[in-house]
């Protein structure tokens, strides 16, 4: 068991990256990466959301969907579910936990429905995975989005002193950046 | 004039604002998805018959669906429609459900589809919100064909699975690879600047060519889908810890953190 939650935590968060190689949240890689500390902050943000929203999301399919049958209402559920589990933590972050609301908080509305969140639910779905199970992916996922968007915002911030041709100003060569980091984390592959 | 309205939405959609190559918006689908050109058109059809129903539904409901809850309204019928059309290719199409997996759901975050709700068929007739949706598929669905056919030419030397390249080829096989379709979409970028550039240079009106939503595909400036999930601050008093409203005009995400250094590689 122990074992197969860490071969989990590993291709999810680095063999197959949710950025990298699943093009999912690719919105905020590429919009909040400009600083480190916005990029942390986002990261961070999202550990959060899409561990909490993993969590929730599973329970309901396990307790809710499947015993009526009504696994076909996946989608619409967990949409629905998600967007309002967000609104709610924000709503309670900022009423009973001020200092992690100043830190997370302005992230939140932006992550409602980053489809990184419902892809990781539906992809415990379709995998099969337990609640606990779920809940790692989810976690792991999330590592994997923070790690690459810290990395890519390192990356731009030194990139702001080089010459770049004109018409790669902005967001091709952020999109070339990725493509690299891509290739790089292709290597990983060998790891399981 | 109704007939004008009709193809006017259809030229506007496939190429004025075309929705990949103008408004840059839907980039998660189209990176993940092309990487062949039958791929694209697939996942460019699938998202058509969404956004074309979405809104159509959408306009009937205009008048009745109250304007606080509206999102969460936009979202529910787009996800029937998703999971209506999901259902379909599992038992008809059985081999493009396959190809497409994740993404078919995932077509409800696709902020194309809640950004022309938003923008136009909340506030426009059924039968021109029905063909803005159309016009918006098919200029999706021409944009993924065509990233699909360039990564296949150049990953596999073949289009729509026919060899097409001479036998002295060697496909480059990173293109249809994932790092291969963030070089594609830098190259589409690129030459989406140089025509902004040159176009700006001739004095004309570029601001609709944009790069993509910045932090989130629901929070999208100017396709209109910028709102929160609920708008729980309509009618409420603004607390003292008021962050941000994201609204229409706000550059998100670095006010946010109130960091006032200028940006000097925009």
């Amino acid at each position: 068991m122990i074992k197969e939650l860490f071969i989990i935590l590993i291709s999810s968060s680095l063999v197959s990256n949710v950025v990298l190689s699943q093009f999912l949240g690719l919105c905020p890689f590429l919009g909040v990466s400009k600083k480190n500390s916005t990029a942390a902050g986002m990261g961070t943000a999202v550990i959060f959301v899409i561990t909490l929203a993993s969590a929730v999301a599973g329970a309901i399919y396990k307790y809710i969907l499947t015993p009526f049958d009504l696994t076909y209402l996946q989608t619409i559920v967990f949409i629905l579910v998600i967007a309002a589990l967000v609104q709610f933590v924000e709503m309670f972050l900022k009423k009973f936990m001020k200092a992690l609301y100043q830190a997370l908080g302005v992230y939140l509305p932006l992550i409602t429905t980053n489809c990184a969140v419902l892809g990781v639910a539906l992809t415990n779905v379709q995998k099969n995975y337990g609640i606990l199970t779920g809940i790692v992916n989810g976690f792991a996922t999330a590592v994997g989005f923070t790690v690459s968007i810290v990395i890519l915002a390192g990356i731009r911030e030194k990139m702001e002193y080089n010459d770049i041709p004109e018409s790669f100003k902005g967001m091709p060569i952020v999109l070339v950046t990725a493509g690299l980091m891509a290739i790089a984390f292709c290597g990983f592959s060998g790891l399981l | 004039m109704k007939q004008n309205n009709i193809s006017e939405r259809l030229i506007n959609g496939i190429i004025k604002e075309n929705p990949t190559f103008v408004l840059m918006l839907g980039m998660c689908p189209t990176l993940a998805v092309t990487t062949s050109a039958v791929n694209g058109l697939g996942m460019g059809l699938t998202t058509m018959v969404v956004l074309a129903l979405s809104n159509m539904f959408i306009s009937l409901l205009r008048k009745i669906i109250p304007d606080k809850v509206r999102i969460p309204a936009f979202i529910v019928i787009i996800a029937s429609f998703v999971t209506v059309v999901e259902l379909l290719l599992k038992a008809f199409i059985p081999f493009l459900y396959d190809a497409l997996g994740l993404y078919i759901p995932l077509i409800v975050v696709n902020c194309i589809i809640l950004g022309r709700a938003e923008a136009y068929a909340s506030k426009n007739d059924v039968v021109s919100s029905l063909f803005d949706g159309v016009g918006m598929g098919l200029g999706f669905t021409a944009a993924l064909t065509i990233i699909g056919a360039v990564r296949e030419l150049l990953g596999a030397g073949e289009l729509f699975g026919f060899g097409v390249m001479p036998e002295s080829y060697v496909p480059c096989s990173i293109f249809v690879l994932a790092p291969g379709a963030f070089f594609v979409l830098a190259a589409l970028t690129a030459i989406q600047n140089k025509v902004k550039l040159a176009g700006e240079k001739k004095g004309r009106d570029m601001s609709k060519i944009q790069s993509g939503c910045n932090s989130d595909c629901m929070n999208c400036k100017e396709t209109g889908c910028s709102k929160k999930f609920l708008d729980v601050s309509a009618g409420k008093e603004k607390d003292d810890l008021e962050v941000i409203e994201i609204t229409d005009g706000d550059e998100f995400p670095e006010q946010a953190v109130e960091e006032k250094e200028e940006e000097t590689n925009d």
